[in-house]
């Protein structure tokens, strides 16, 4: 099943903006990374995905639904985490994501015992009785994420859910995101403007830019050859290469450069213990970082599958 | 963070019913009315709904009482009128803990990304108050009903008395549905409850006063058609009006010989046009606001 196919999909705001222009892509189930630059377009792509706003052209699909025709049945399957605060002070979490799990169809029981595991499976238990407005931030979001599980969705939206987290709380939302991922079964969509922040969680990212589509492709076909280490010696580079291709590692000519995939940490040593063998001067020898990042930049834009 | 252990027990997926867009209205709709009466809220919130709830209990044991003593009956319509007062303030108040608390806590987005729409939110939430300021009427009412029913000996007597309930319902019905249409109106277009309510509170008064100045214009210069039509300048009167015409009521509180005439009919078009006006409105602010 395609998670989420968009076709030319275009939304132009009245006043005049592009959110998103032209934009295909198909995603298949999993953690998807959805990345891109405040404004880019990835909020108005998860309303259009949720029905909330009309693209001005194009389609799209949802769990093989159409968003503008099955609205209600789209919503009742998908759960969403907005951006902003969105939960009343003078509530208790447990109280609240009960409710929220009414209106998105559960019956009274069933609504109660899924909002007390819901909050237990994003770490809050203890406090569930408290009211939100005394709640930290990574709490708060904590309930966010909770009433967005309550229903048991097959897909989550999520929208920039590390927001105003120190790195202790972003790490452990992260943890949290690739666990409902891997272990619940649930597939996310996790839109944030940090791309080194979801590369680490996600199977796959799709990179937007002012509306259009960077890049989509699965995390593993982009960092594969990731890293690579560089070397340059004065004289002696057609030895060295036989040497280290004796060593079984698999050497690459780029101009005067040596370029050996960084298989293990040994690697290093396996470089210089060649370069010291054969007594040869060592110029440079640097790890090159193919950062996913710009892999996006030198990217072509075109339709892409994940 | 005290909450950082994810205690490992294993996700339960649900494979039971969803229950669906009409369903999650009627679950917003009973949780408004809840939240209309401070349940499921904190003591505090408690505290104002609650005091008009006495208030209006007291005043119905009070005729109830007078009346068993002997002394005259306030009636089912008297007790409304006197009790509107309370009313009114019991939409700017609660109208506004309804709608511009979802307002202020951004909550919007959670509901209008669920099965409801934007259109049954607003109505449910218009219900709820509707609904809860009938009862704030209903509840002395029916106290009243109690009291007095079975005093009379004969059933024709109880019959009478059934009949003047099911009257009095009827026109706090037609309060109820005027009052709390305004008061959810303009509870949604802010997002602070003491703005609101302020408003809220200073239309019902403004309007009473332009309505009793009509009056007294209206006798001062013995214009009988300003007399009749000035009710229709307040929700308060307004809602008079309308009972003394569709129920063929006396309203001896505006002058000892004070009818409405022919105006009547207009009343019971102003009443419907006026709340008819604020559902709708409420509905287009609702498909505009964003969050």
């Amino acid at each position: 099943m395609t998670l989420i196919a968009t076709e030319a999909l275009t939304k132009r705001y009245p006043n005049g903006v592009n959110a998103l222009s032209d934009f295909t892509v198909q995603v298949e189930p999993g953690i998807i990374g959805l990345v891109g630059a405040n404004g880019a377009g990835k909020s108005t792509l998860i309303k259009i995905l949720l029905g909330l706003v009309e693209p001005t052209a194009g389609k799209v699909r949802v769990l093989d639904l159409e968003p503008g025709r099955d609205a209600e049945q789209i919503r009742s399957r998908v759960g969403y985490m907005p951006e902003h605060d969105c939960l009343p002070p003078d509530v208790a979490a447990a109280e609240f994501v009960t409710h929220m799990g009414r209106i998105s169809g559960l019956p009274r029981t069933t609504a109660r015992e899924r909002a007390s595991e819901a909050l237990r499976h994003v770490g809050l238990y203890e406090e569930r009785y408290r009211q939100i407005g005394g709640y930290s931030t990574g709490m708060k979001q904590r309930v966010k994420l909770a009433q967005a599980l309550v229903a048991d969705p097959d897909l989550l939206l999520l929208d920039e859910p590390t927001n105003g987290l120190d790195p202790a709380g972003r790490d452990a939302m992260l943890d949290l995101i690739q666990r409902i991922g891997t272990e619940f079964g649930i597939s996310l969509v996790v839109c944030s403007h940090l791309l080194g922040e979801v590369e680490r969680i996600c199977d796959s990212l799709v990179a937007i830019d002012s509306g259009r589509l960077l890049r989509a492709d699965a995390v593993s076909s982009m960092t594969t050859a990731r890293d690579v280490l560089a070397v340059e010696v004065s004289e002696g580079r057609d030895q060295l290469v036989d040497r280290l291709n004796g060593l079984g590692l698999s050497v690459r000519l780029e101009g005067e450069l040596l370029l050996v995939p960084l298989e293990s940490a040994d690697t290093y040593d396996v470089i210089l213990g060649a370069v010291a063998d054969l007594d040869l001067p060592l110029h440079r020898l640097d790890q090159r970082r193919h950062r996913i990042a710009e892999l996006f930049q030198s990217a072509p834009q075109e339709a892409a599958h994940v | 963070m005290s909450s950082g252990v994810i205690h490992d027990i294993g996700y339960q997926r649900y494979s039971g019913p969803r229950l669906g867009r009409a369903y999650a209205t009627r679950a917003l709709y009973s949780h408004g009315l809840r939240t209309a009466f401070g349940l499921g809220r904190s003591a505090k919130a408690k505290i104002f709904p609650w005091l008009v709830v006495g208030i209006v209990a007291l005043i119905a044991i009070i005729a109830t009482a007078v009346r068993a003593l002997g002394g005259g009956f306030l009636g089912y319509f008297g007790f409304v009128d006197v009790a509107a007062f309370l009313a009114v303030l019991f939409c700017a108040v609660v109208g506004p803990e309804l709608v511009s608390r979802d307002l202020r806590s951004g909550v919007l987005p959670l509901y209008f990304s669920r099965p409801l729409t934007r259109s049954d939110y607003a109505l449910a939430k218009w219900a709820a108050l509707v609904s809860a300021v009938w009862l704030v009427f209903a509840g002395p009412q029916l106290i009243m009903f109690l009291g007095g029913a079975f005093s009379g000996g004969t059933f024709g007597d109880f019959m009478d008395e059934l009949g003047q309930f099911g009257q009095g319902l009827a026109y706090a019905a037609i309060v109820a549905l005027l009052f709390a249409s305004i008061g959810v109106l303009v509870g949604s277009l802010s997002g602070r409850r003491a703005v609101a309510a302020a408003i809220i509170a200073a239309f019902f008064l403004l309007s009473q006063a332009v309505a009793g100045i009509l009056l007294g214009l209206g006798y001062g210069v013995d214009e009988a058609a300003l007399r009749r039509a000035s009710l229709l300048f307040s929700p308060q009167t307004l809602v008079q009006g309308v009972q003394a015409w569709v129920f063929d009521r006396q309203l001896d509180q505006f002058g000892p010989e004070f009818t409405v005439g022919s105006f009547g009919p207009l009343y019971a078009a102003t009443w419907l046009v006026f709340t008819a006006v604020s559902v709708l409105l409420l509905l287009l602010r609702y498909k505009k606001v964003a969050r």
